[in-house]
């Protein structure tokens, strides 16, 4: 509040008034979706439209379960992004590690070339990373190749921002500790995993709330690295299951909430890592 | 063992080239062989690429060598039937000024920028000045925001279709409450891309939000309260104090909302196809449309590097002119 002026009491802030019908604007879509998934197709059909359905019609889920393999799908993005999380904080780990501290023969350019491929919109790779993709999957491993969970996976495993992002990090860190520990005999490797990252926590978190929005939401590599749908993630098998029944709302909306639920939930349980992470890619840019 | 071998790269403390760590011992005659791969296993060149290798071959082989292959792919004749792939020159390219959908693409990409970023910015920025303040319910407030951040596009995208369904969807419901006529949106051709201005914006909220809160909250009190007694009244301190230490944040985002809207696809793909009439059709919506639809690759790949170079020619210019604008501490 500012000094020296008279402040008026007021019963509630007036912020209330701006931020009570935002709130409703921005929450309306979500309400509205919940609501529509439980209706009856009828209800959903009706125009004036009902704004309270009569009961709680849950069989949409079913319905929704039985024409789509939500649970299928659930599993599928669930592997692919824990497995890109984890794949990624090791491998980024390693490279920011070695990025930060070690001199070696090309370090420079290496760097330099992977600091590129930030730069470079995915749509110009794509179709490449689709050949490759194919080629792997038919010469070298089927599982990484199309149509198999493995394509979501490989090319992701490692990333440009992720090396970037934590070879900053490291670089910030005291090097007295590491040089201690280098001292008393400690291989590199271990003066990693016992001196480095146990002060890494907050950071590497970051990354994988990062990482795993996402990969989880990711949906054009998908689209075109997978067509079966048991090896579908939950947008892609949205979206087919929303071209196979575009007037089905009720049901569209049930598979819809079933496809939010988990990540709300993720979300809320660790928020502040997924707002933390927003805002260090906020100050990144600043 | 020195200081030198734990150097921090880039200060020149290093010792240059890497190489042996340590004074090297006089090797005695046992074990020698054995010492030296232990010396090997230790230096920093190994350990350097041994570290690097796994993360470098992915990122190598997926992102930087497909950045060559579609430069060359783009002066190809390429597409998925045929396995020859003749050069065919600045042909693609060629074939991109003269093709109608292309330019309508463009227009239609840039129509979307220029009302999705700024008004991305203007509806985060003032819900952040409002909910930058501790009074109750504020958790409330900032967590529906929140939750924008949590919905995929795929979701927000099915969300909207049904709120702007022009049959049954509550927005029309709303009109003809208020009295208004009954809109077509989605189906209409001169109004589906603002629905999907409209989604996008909502989708993005809780990330402007999250991105301005974060840089209201490093705003330091003395400088406002300072403005207040030299008599600066609240528009004044929001104006002259708040919105040029907003600044870095706005650049970011002003930077990270345009790169993100010229690589519009997933709401469009779901909710438009691109129709009616192409009144959607954006350039990644087209690019993915002959790379994965007619499998032209030398074609899209003309496209995605004409892309790529819009995107980086307004990026520069929105550095060069946000650093006009942009105000550091520090």
């Amino acid at each position: 509040m500012p000094p020296g002026r008279r402040v008026r009491r007021m019963p509630f802030s007036p912020w209330h008034l701006v931020l009570i019908p935002a709130t409703v604007v921005l929450g309306f879509p979500f309400l509205w979706l919940v609501v529509t998934s439980l209706e009856t197709p009828a209800e959903a059909l009706r125009f004036p439209p009902v704004l309270i359905p009569h009961a709680l019609r849950l069989a949409n889920y079913r319905d929704a379960l039985d024409s789509a393999p939500f649970v299928r799908f659930f599993i599928n993005s669930a592997i692919v992004a824990v497995t890109t999380v984890a794949c990624n904080l090791v491998l980024c780990t390693l490279a920011g590690y070695a990025f930060a501290r070690f001199r070696f023969l090309g370090r420079t350019a290496l760097f330099a070339m992977i600091m590129a491929t930030l730069m470079v919109p995915f749509q110009v790779t794509m179709i490449p990373q689709f050949i490759i993709t194919k080629w792997l999957g038919v010469h070298v491993l089927a599982g990484v190749g199309i149509n198999h969970l493995g394509a979501l996976i490989l090319p992701n495993a490692a990333t440009a921002f992720g090396v970037f992002f934590l070879r900053q990090f490291f670089r910030t860190l005291p090097i007295e500790y590491e040089e201690c520990a280098r001292v008393d005999g400690a291989s590199r490797l271990t003066v990693l995993v016992r001196i480095v990252l146990p002060l890494a926590g907050p950071s590497l978190a970051t990354l994988a709330a990062l990482t795993f929005l996402d990969s989880w939401n990711s949906f054009l590599w998908p689209l075109i690295a997978v067509t079966s749908t048991d090896q579908m993630t939950l947008p892609l098998g949205l979206a087919t299951f929303q071209g196979a029944h575009s007037t089905e709302w009720t049901l569209l909306m049930a598979g819809n909430v079933m496809s939010l639920v988990p990540m709300l939930v993720v979300f809320f349980i660790a928020q502040r890592y997924f707002v933390r992470s927003v805002a260090a890619t906020g100050l990144a840019g600043t | 063992m020195t200081a030198g071998t734990f150097a921090r790269p880039g200060t020149g403390r290093g010792r240059r080239g890497g190489g042996r760590p340590g004074g090297g011992r006089p090797g005695g005659g046992r074990g020698r062989a054995a010492r030296t791969v232990r010396k090997v296993a230790d230096s920093e060149q190994f350990n350097g690429w041994a570290f690097v290798t796994p993360g470098a071959v992915i990122i190598i082989l997926f992102w930087a060598a497909p950045i060559v292959w579609s430069a060359v792919m783009s002066f190809q004749r390429s597409n998925l039937l045929s396995p020859s792939t003749p050069y065919v020159g600045l042909s693609n390219y060629r074939q991109m000024i003269h093709d109608p959908i292309v330019s309508q693409a463009i227009q239609n990409t840039l129509i979307y920028t220029a009302l999705f970023v700024p008004g991305t910015m203007v509806v985060g920025l003032f819900l952040a000045v409002a909910m930058n303040r501790n009074i109750r319910f504020i958790s409330v407030y900032r967590t529906v925001a929140y939750a924008t951040m949590a919905i995929s596009t795929i979701g927000e995208a099915i969300i909207f279709t049904w709120l702007f369904d022009p049959s049954y969807g509550i927005a029309n419901y709303v009109l003809s409450r208020a009295g208004l006529p009954q809109q077509q949106f989605l189906n209409s051709p001169s109004q589906a891309l603002y629905v999907i201005v409209a989604m996008t914006i909502w989708g993005w909220t809780g990330f402007a939000v999250v991105v301005y809160l974060s840089a209201l909250q490093g705003i330091p009190q003395p400088l406002l309260e300072a403005a207040a007694i030299d008599g600066a009244g609240p528009w004044r301190r929001f104006r002259a104090v708040t919105l040029p230490l907003l600044s870095p944040a706005s650049l970011f985002l002003a930077v990270w909302l345009t790169i993100n809207a010229l690589q519009l696809f997933d709401e469009v793909y779901l909710s438009t196809q691109g129709g009616p009439l192409n009144a959607t059709t954006v350039v990644v919506y087209y690019l993915y449309d002959q790379a994965f639809q007619q499998f032209n690759f030398g074609y899209a790949s003309a496209i995605a590097y004409f892309l790529f170079l819009v995107i980086i020619v307004i990026t520069v210019i929105q550095f060069r002119v946000g650093r006009r604008f942009t105000y550091y501490r520090s």
